[in-house]
């Protein structure tokens, strides 16, 4: 799957530029350099618009299929952040690439594409994503609960900092009932 | 419990979440049709504690001994993880002695826990005395790790911008000594894992992954690298002191010549793994600077200046299971992380289990589940619903199920 040409930090950032122009938000490249050669770990962080989020993922599919770690979340007050964690190149010595690809949306409309129909690892953290941030997950094959148990609300998200998130669930627990 | 509706030639089997072959609750479906599995169906969550959400309350220092009792095994994987993000959002510069002393101790964990798995698959085939074997080397690297930590277990070791203990001249006879009594070990295991007939005839072609597999669903560790993916965060990126090593992927036909992605190939991915950790240490030993520990001894400094960062990062270590990520973003105004998300390496490993244990047996489930070395958290019942009717069947039995398994195989 790997194609021939050389995947550079830079190349990665300015192929995702050339074809989605202003969808993309916000790019930053990070190095760090770690032990006595002081080698560098690459971290890209690339910030894309709703709209083309799943566009971005077939395209980076189309580079090189990548493995997805995890998907991390953040409420950030008035919108939903979420954060694909990639990694590409990792069958390289010291060529791994860490690319991060966040998108924002807003807490009044929470969908988003899945990506399980083109990666199919994908599917425990977006399951994931629905029950702790309250996303919806449009097109998921399966979306049960992952880890959260049966016995908390539907509308209780655990990630959340609103009003929806789980404070009431532990702000009384000294409390006995009787 | 719930009742699929499905043909009358299958039935369905629950397994789970007390499970003799995890060490930890997972709810497991199995439908079946007479010995062979048709399609998997896998619940998780048993264990689920919050540790996220707690991390969230707590400053960066007290979340390093949380993280470390997110699993016992991997003791040193999570707060490692936890500190690479943390350091990564910080922009903390690790001293070079620091670096070595971190794989030391990464190496150290990965020969307890591929040794402990060992164990636990013997077991699970029905050979206890390769489990004594195998866990009585282990208890030499328990003895080493209190040596050198100060505790078997919850280590302790690690620090945001170095490690809390040295290891000072003193202390490298030893440590040389036990990696010694490890590597004359080594060719015993390997002899009883790799030339055993039954073994083999037990684990060659059981539980397959294939490599599209395995990329498709995103394994992680021993899992996937069996299979033939060359995914390994030590060699892939430069953390620690990994970029200055000498070494490289191991995948299984660096000794068998092809790879089959089976049980089989599994027990010889970390037996090779123990013995890459063994000359790695050995290494670092031997090109190990001088200098200091810890970037920032003084506590207090070091949480001032976490709590001025605004920003994320990004921390990934090799744990012993496999590649174990991080997430933390700090506000700026708080002391406690903004968010911190935990991915452990068997997160990955879910999904890969379903083309494996497809078209398996029942007596294969506890040594293919086994076999990816799951971390969940330990149990003893099963139920079986067989026509409606649902029966128990007790850890003891589908053991026996196993053994007897391996003994139809010997005749």
């Amino acid at each position: 799957m790997t194609k021939e040409k050389k995947l550079t930090p830079e190349g990665i950032v300015k192929y995702f530029k050339d074809e989605f122009k202003t969808k993309i938000k916000d790019t930053k490249i990070k190095k760090k350099k770690a032990g006595s050669k002081k080698n560098e770990g690459i971290y890209i962080w690339i910030k894309v618009d709703k709209s083309v989020f799943k566009d971005t993922i077939l395209h980076l599919c189309k580079l090189q299929f990548p493995h997805l770690a995890v998907a991390s979340g953040n409420d950030l007050d008035k919108t939903i952040e979420l954060i694909y964690h990639f990694t590409l190149n990792y069958e390289q010595r010291l060529g791994e690439i860490i690319l991060n690809i966040s998108v924002e949306l807003p807490k009044s409309d929470p969908t988003i594409d899945t990506i399980s129909d083109i990666i199919p690892g994908a599917l425990i953290t977006e399951r994931e994503k629905m029950e702790m941030l309250g996303v919806k997950i449009k097109g998921i094959p399966d979306d049960r609960r992952v880890f959260v148990p049966d016995d908390i609300p539907i509308d209780v998200f655990p990630w959340r900092k609103d009003k929806t998130g789980p404070e009431k669930f532990y702000k009384n627990l000294h409390e006995v009932k009787k | 419990m719930k009742q699929k509706t499905t043909t009358k030639t299958t039935y369905h089997i629950p397994i789970g979440p007390i499970h003799p072959a995890l060490k930890e609750p997972v709810y497991f479906e199995f439908e079946l049709d007479g010995e062979k599995i048709i399609n998997v169906d896998v619940k998780l969550g048993h264990v689920h504690r919050g540790v996220e959400w707690a991390g969230m309350k707590r400053n960066p220092i007290q979340i390093l001994y949380l993280a470390e009792r997110i699993c016992g095994i991997c003791s040193y994987c999570h707060p490692a993880a936890f500190t690479l993000a943390v350091e990564n959002a910080a922009d903390i510069q690790v001293p070079e002695r620091a670096e070595y002393l971190r794989v030391i101790q990464g190496e150290l964990e990965r020969i307890c826990s591929h040794l402990l798995w060992a164990g636990v698959a013997a077991h699970e085939i029905g050979f206890d005395t390769v489990l004594y074997l195998t866990w009585q080397i282990r208890e030499r690297a328990l003895d080493l790790t209190e040596y050198l930590t100060g505790n078997r277990v919850t280590k302790a070791i690690m620090m945001i911008g170095g490690v809390r203990r040295d290891i000072t001249k003193d202390m490298i006879p030893r440590v040389k000594r036990d990696m010694l009594y490890f590597k004359d070990n080594f060719e015993k295991l390997r002899h009883v894992f790799l030339d055993d007939k039954t073994v083999k005839m037990r684990s060659q072609g059981a539980g397959i992954l294939t490599k599209e597999d395995a990329i498709k669903l995103c394994a992680v560790g021993p899992t996937t690298r069996a299979s033939g993916v060359k995914k390994d965060v030590r060699v892939g990126e430069s953390y620690f002191a990994y970029g200055d090593l000498d070494f490289n992927f191991i995948t299984p036909d660096i000794l068998t010549g092809k790879i089959n992605g089976d049980v089989y190939d599994r027990i010889i991915q970390r037996l090779l793994e123990v013995k890459q950790a063994i000359e790695l240490i050995e290494q670092c030993i031997d090109e190990m600077p001088s200098g200091d520990i810890v970037a920032e001894p003084k506590i207090p400094k070091l949480l001032n200046q976490l709590k001025k960062v605004n920003g994320e990062g990004v921390g990934r270590h090799e744990a012993p299971r496999g590649e174990v990520i991080h997430y933390v973003k700090f506000d700026g105004q708080s002391e406690s992380p903004y968010t911190w998300k935990v991915r452990a390496p068997t997160y990955n490993n879910i999904l890969p289990w379903i083309p494996m244990l497809k078209g398996e047996q029942i007596a294969d489930i506890p040594i293919v589940a086994a076999s990816t070395d799951p971390c969940m958290s330990c149990t003893n019942r099963v139920a079986i619903v067989k026509e409606g009717k649902r029966y128990e069947l007790s850890k003891e039995e589908l053991h026996r199920l196993s053994i007897e398994k391996t003994r139809r195989l010997m005749k």
